[in-house]
């Protein structure tokens, strides 16, 4: 089984742009390891699009926005440093669009993120496999977009810092796995020298309320194929909502409820390093955000450096 | 050695959560106001609505020996022996100038109430009600010609305000607490002034009374912060109850003044009618030129259209006549096709230094507006200037007179000559900040930024070539964003000096310089 995952988005990424990135299925938080100098890459396409959105708890559309799309491809790798740790790394190259008004879209390189994840602990526990991961990972703006567009700014240009605790039981050919993360997020630098929230504030510096989300994924696990249904919510602590017809701007309190499936398919026999994995997403409930609809497709490749039979592996997989 | 990536991880983890998450305001640490001149003349100062600096009388105090002034004595030892740390605080802030921190408010305030009213079910937009202020849309929309029009009021009445004041002071020549009783603090910084009336409280009153024209739903907010900065006067040992009441009481008189003179300038009928509205479509037509087109969906009136009729500080309805340009090129003329491919040609290679331009100058929604923007501009430098509180007052009329009538004089054009947006002229020609819902010739941000920057100029000469550029750079913001011509702007800033010319005649005859 090869199994190498699509690194989540930063958590920057502003909601508005692109909601379900954030905790799109099939990002670092499943409970699957790269075996030693191994190394997963891949690149995966994503679309999202809403017309409609939440100014606050308000739902509307705007046809001055009509449809607002982001497309981003998003190139990533997973380096097994050990079979019980790994590092995965991730960048995307994102697109703006509003299909109506005359707001002219964004597009360019986003953050780096980065994740080190650790497997801390696999037991037996009934018939099954309980394992659990810790993980820790950042983002870092790559270049000088502007954050201060929205909603179509590529994203909210802070460096953030992540901590993550995943949990995973496998039974047979069936497995849950639920995981929460802290997301810390540093203050941004804005093109202008004075903006409003609840007050005026005379700076350019904007301070980053701090978000926290879980996720939880459950379905089919075998070494051929991942079919699993995904629930997610996220919550920023703190922020402001948007005003009625008001724009909408990166330290907003963004939240967002969003439920989706996953695949991911890997190859037979001579083309077993080769993997696709696909999946779309659709948000439920939303507050400061979009009400995106995405999907996305990808494909990974594993290259083994250990001159030994190349594997990624998960512990209830090996257990049973 | 997994492990200890682990801890570090989960270090990392709480060393994150404890970020410091304090961003702060730049002028959030200022000193005292400590003049370096007291400009003790400023009661002869030239006011602008009052036709004496004694129009409203103010009583005389009584003598620092009577026992209801002991009485004031004891209220500020009260104060001192027990001061909190907001107390202190509030001292603090406001001793950096009652001017600034009023016009701190102001532009919050214009931010706050700078959003477009939502559409009606049909298609149609409400109007703000200054009837109905708290009902949606809360009034005002304190868009650019509302905000330049208050911002004046507010600054010009403050001016009248203290130039009386002043007077009063030089008539009275009351001590200061802390000179009268040496066991007072003077915790706001000492002056050489007369402590009555209080020209802290002549600013709280003047402001607080002006707002129930301006912002009827903030009166009670800028209530309390009238209180906060009274107390803070009365606690630092700068003013007694007296010298405050006297000067909130004054402050409140020259208000209703220039209250009266908003209520009757024309600024009630600038929305216009759906009449007026089509009106300057069929003029258009009738000169074979085509007309502006709200860009919204659904389609907005066109902003406060009547605005180019009212009444102005400096430029009387003649003046505002006589500064209209020469029109923008024909609709249909070679050379607005040109500027049309410009304006695409440059926003499909905007490059990121331009598109901070734009973000820098935008100004658009719940921003302080352009005005605003200069208004920041001018108390950044002033703080570095140590002036007095009228003169600095003073400098704050001559740029809000400027810019409300720039407003006055730019609506006026736009209006005349009704011309489209380059977005309208091409649909390709995608923006880089919101267009706004107005007619593109000539450029507000221009006129805005050229008047603001005349002005300024005129007052702080070592500055001025820094404002010319800052001008011009908030003009070109405005190519840049492709929702201007190039035209719109060059012919902006000509007639924006123009108007800013008016302010500086003021300055030169108006007995400050």
């Amino acid at each position: 089984m090869l199994n190498c995952k699509k690194v989540a988005f930063s958590a920057a990424l502003a909601l508005l742009v692109a909601a379900p990135a954030v905790l799109k299925a099939q990002t670092d938080e499943d409970a699957i390891m790269m075996d030693k100098k191994n190394f997963c890459i891949g690149a995966t396409y994503m679309r999202s699009s809403w017309d409609h959105y939440w100014e606050g708890t308000f739902k509307r559309n705007n046809q001055n926005l009509g449809t607002v799309s982001t497309q981003s491809v998003m190139l990533m790798g997973t380096y097994g440093i050990t079979r019980k740790l790994n590092v995965v790394v991730g960048a995307p190259y994102v697109w703006t669009h509003a299909t109506r008004g005359t707001l002219h879209g964004q597009h360019g390189v986003q953050d780096l993120s980065a994740w080190l994840k650790w497997e801390a602990l696999d037991l037996n526990v009934g018939k099954g496999v309980l394992s659990v991961y810790a993980l820790g990972g950042g983002s870092l703006p790559l270049t000088n977009y502007i954050a201060d567009f929205l909603p179509l700014s590529i994203g909210l240009h802070s460096k953030t810092l992540s901590g993550r605790l995943l949990v995973d039981y496998q039974l047979s050919n069936f497995f849950a796995t639920a995981s929460g993360t802290y997301t810390g997020r540093h203050d941004i630098t804005i093109d202008r020298d004075s903006y409003y929230t609840t007050s005026l504030h005379l700076t350019n510096k904007v301070d980053m309320p701090d978000m926290a989300s879980y996720n939880v994924r459950t379905g089919y696990r075998s070494d051929w194929l991942i079919a699993e249904a995904v629930f997610t919510q996220m919550f920023t602590l703190g922020g402001y909502d948007i005003r009625k017809n008001d724009m909408p701007f990166p330290s907003n309190k963004m939240n967002s409820t969003m439920a989706g499936l996953d695949f991911k398919y890997t190859l037979p026999k001579k083309w077993k390093a080769l993997s696709i994995v696909g999946g779309g997403m659709y948000t439920l409930a939303g507050r400061n955000v979009g009400q995106s609809t995405s999907w996305d497709l990808g494909a990974f490749y594993v290259l083994d450096f250990s001159h030994k039979q190349s594997k990624a592996h998960n512990s209830a997989a090996e257990k049973k | 050695m997994n492990r200890n990536i682990f801890f570090l991880a989960i270090g990392t983890f709480f060393v994150l959560t404890a970020c410091n998450k304090s961003v702060s305001n730049s002028t959030a640490a200022l000193p005292a106001l400590a003049p370096a001149d007291e400009d003790l003349a400023a009661g002869s100062w030239k006011t602008i609505l009052l036709s004496r600096p004694d129009s409203f009388s103010v009583a005389t105090p009584v003598a620092t020996t009577s026992p209801l002034y002991v009485a004031d004595l004891n209220e500020i030892k009260g104060y001192q022996a027990h001061l909190t740390s907001d107390q202190k605080g509030q001292i603090a802030y406001w001793s950096a100038g009652g001017v600034l921190r009023w016009n701190e408010v102001m532009r919050e305030l214009m931010a706050k109430y700078n959003i477009p009213p939502y559409q009606n079910v049909d298609g149609t937009y409400p109007i703000p009600s200054s009837a109905n202020p708290f009902a949606y849309p809360v009034f005002p929309f304190s868009n650019p010609p509302y905000a330049a029009r208050a911002y004046a009021y507010v600054s010009a009445a403050q001016y009248d305000a203290l130039v009386a004041c002043w007077y009063y002071k030089n008539k009275f020549n009351r001590a200061a607490p802390y000179k009268v009783d040496s066991t007072i603090k003077a915790m706001a910084g000492k002056t050489g002034l007369s402590s009555y009336p209080s020209e802290g409280a002549v600013l709280a009153g003047v402001t607080a009374e002006m707002m129930q024209l301006l912002f009827p739903d903030e009166i009670a907010n800028v209530q309390q912060k009238l209180q906060q900065q009274e107390m803070a006067l009365i606690a630092s040992g700068a003013a007694t109850r007296s010298d405050v009441t006297a000067g909130e009481t004054l402050g409140r008189q020259i208000a209703e003044v220039f209250i009266a003179r908003a209520r009757a300038d024309k600024a009630g009928a600038a929305v216009g009618t759906p009449a007026i509205w089509a009106q300057y479509v069929t003029t258009a037509q009738a000169a074979n030129q085509v007309p502006w087109l709200s860009l919204e969906t659904p389609a907005r009136p066109p902003m406060l259209p009547m605005f180019g009729k009212v009444k102005g500080f400096l430029c009387d309805s003649a003046t505002i006549v006589a500064l209209r340009p020469g029109p923008p090129p024909s609709t249909s003329s070679a050379d607005m096709k040109a500027q049309t491919a410009a304006a695409l040609a440059q926003i499909k290679n905007a490059t990121r230094e331009q598109m901070r331009i734009v973000q820098f100058w935008a100004d658009g929604v719940a921003t302080v507006t352009p005005p605003g923007h200069w208004n920041a501009i001018a108390a950044t430098d002033f703080i570095q200037q140590n002036w007095s509180e009228v003169r600095w007052a003073r400098n704050m009329a001559l740029l809000n007179m400027a810019e409300m009538d720039a407003a006055i004089s730019c609506w006026d054009i736009k209006y005349f000559y009704f011309n489209p947006r380059p977005s309208q002229m091409d649909a390709n020609i995608k923006t880089l900040t919101g267009v706004p819902n107005f007619p593109a010739y000539v450029s507000g941000h221009s006129m805005f930024s050229s008047a603001a920057a005349t002005i300024l100029g005129h007052i702080l000469p070592s500055r001025a070539s820094a404002y010319q550029a800052m001008a011009q750079e908030a003009a070109n913001s405005r190519v840049f964003a492709g929702i201007h011509y190039k035209v719109d702007c060059e012919v902006g800033m000509t007639v924006g000096a123009n108007v800013g010319n008016y302010a500086v005649k003021r300055a030169q005859t108006d007995g400050a310089e």
